[in-house]
């Protein structure tokens, strides 16, 4: 019979088989596939603020994720600008100067952003005070009502 | 009173919080140029590659920025709207005709009408970046002091024209005339 002749894989073969079979599908699925630099430590920082820049056509992507012409072209600029040995922080700069705090998916620390952050603490000290002082009150009219109904 | 009164305030601030938040469109993006020095620029035109369009010499002019590209389907719709608003002579409108086929778009222009002063044609999209361009059409607003006074983005309509571009074009031009002119 035919099938006979294809070799045999074991239970665990074929699982494992899969299983690589998808860890290399992954790459396929890139959308910037070309190396931007020779120089990995360039090609490194250029990956980094790929995936930090919003395409803002694409709203829920980054630039690396997208193949949009303004992806591509953002991924351009950054390119260009890597290569023409500006920082990290220079290429948010240039960024954010253009298409505002939007653009970045990690959030520069301004004072707004800190309240933001703060907000869920501050939050919940509020609600801890006055839990407590409603708490005390309670028990405080419960003593007032007197002893039979602190009691209970 | 006051025990369901404050509450009842707290819920009502989160509610009118919440309602603002359903009206606004997450997609709109605000524009960090507002206020600022309109990026400058010189670009080849349209229709004479030899002839540069450069921004420096719109300097002391009221004058509206419009970014189309003949791929983009909110420009036709907004098409007429911009020549019928060229048609009244208020302000000079400068087209950047964006990541675009030039000769395409020079067709567009014969066929629609073209309400344009001049184009700049802007095919590789560096402009657009540095006036934070993200999705055509966009059309802005700069002052005779050469700062970006408004944002539109979406197709420009009439109304959207006589609300919020004719009442900064008359305070800038207002601002900008010589005492007692």
């Amino acid at each position: 019979m035919n099938y006979m002749t294809l070799p045999y894989f074991s239970r665990f073969a074929r699982t494992v088989l899969v299983a690589l079979l998808v860890v290399f599908a992954v790459p396929a699925l890139a959308i910037d596939t070309e190396r931007a630099f020779d120089d990995p430590a360039l090609q490194a920082r250029y990956e980094t603020i790929g995936r930090e820049l919003r395409c803002l056509v694409c709203q829920n992507q980054t630039i690396a994720d997208s193949n949009a012409t303004l992806a591509q072209d953002l991924r351009r600029e950054v390119r260009e600008m890597i290569a023409a040995g500006k920082t990290d922080d220079e290429i948010r700069t240039f960024m954010v100067d253009r298409y505002g705090d939007f653009v970045l998916y990690k959030p520069r620390m301004t004072p707004i952003n800190y309240l933001l952050w703060a907000a869920p603490v501050l939050l919940l000290l509020l609600g801890t005070f006055v839990g407590i002082r409603f708490i005390r009150k309670q028990a405080a009219q419960a003593d007032a009502d007197g002893p039979e109904a602190g009691q209970s | 009173m006051l025990k369901f009164g404050v509450p009842l305030a707290l819920a009502a601030l989160l509610g009118v919080f919440l309602f603002v938040g359903l009206q606004r469109d997450p997609s709109y993006v605000p524009s960090p140029l507002i206020g600022k020095q309109a990026p400058q620029f010189k670009l080849p035109s349209l229709q004479d590659p030899s002839y540069p369009v450069d921004s420096q010499e719109l300097a002391g002019k009221t004058w509206v920025l419009n970014v189309w590209g003949t791929w983009c389907s909110g420009c036709r719709e907004e098409h007429e709207t911009l020549v019928a608003i060229a048609k009244t002579g208020t302000v000079p409108i400068i087209g950047l005709d964006w990541k675009d086929d030039s000769g395409a778009a020079q067709d567009w222009l014969r066929q629609l009408g073209n309400p344009y002063a001049v184009v700049a044609s802007d095919p590789e999209g560096r402009v657009a970046i540095d006036w934070g361009v993200y999705g055509a059409p966009e059309t802005f607003l700069i002052g005779p002091d050469g700062k970006v006074l408004f944002k539109h983005i979406a197709p420009m309509t009439l109304e959207v024209w006589t609300k919020e571009f004719l009442p900064r074009i008359q305070a800038a031009n207002a601002g900008a005339a010589p005492a007692g002119g």
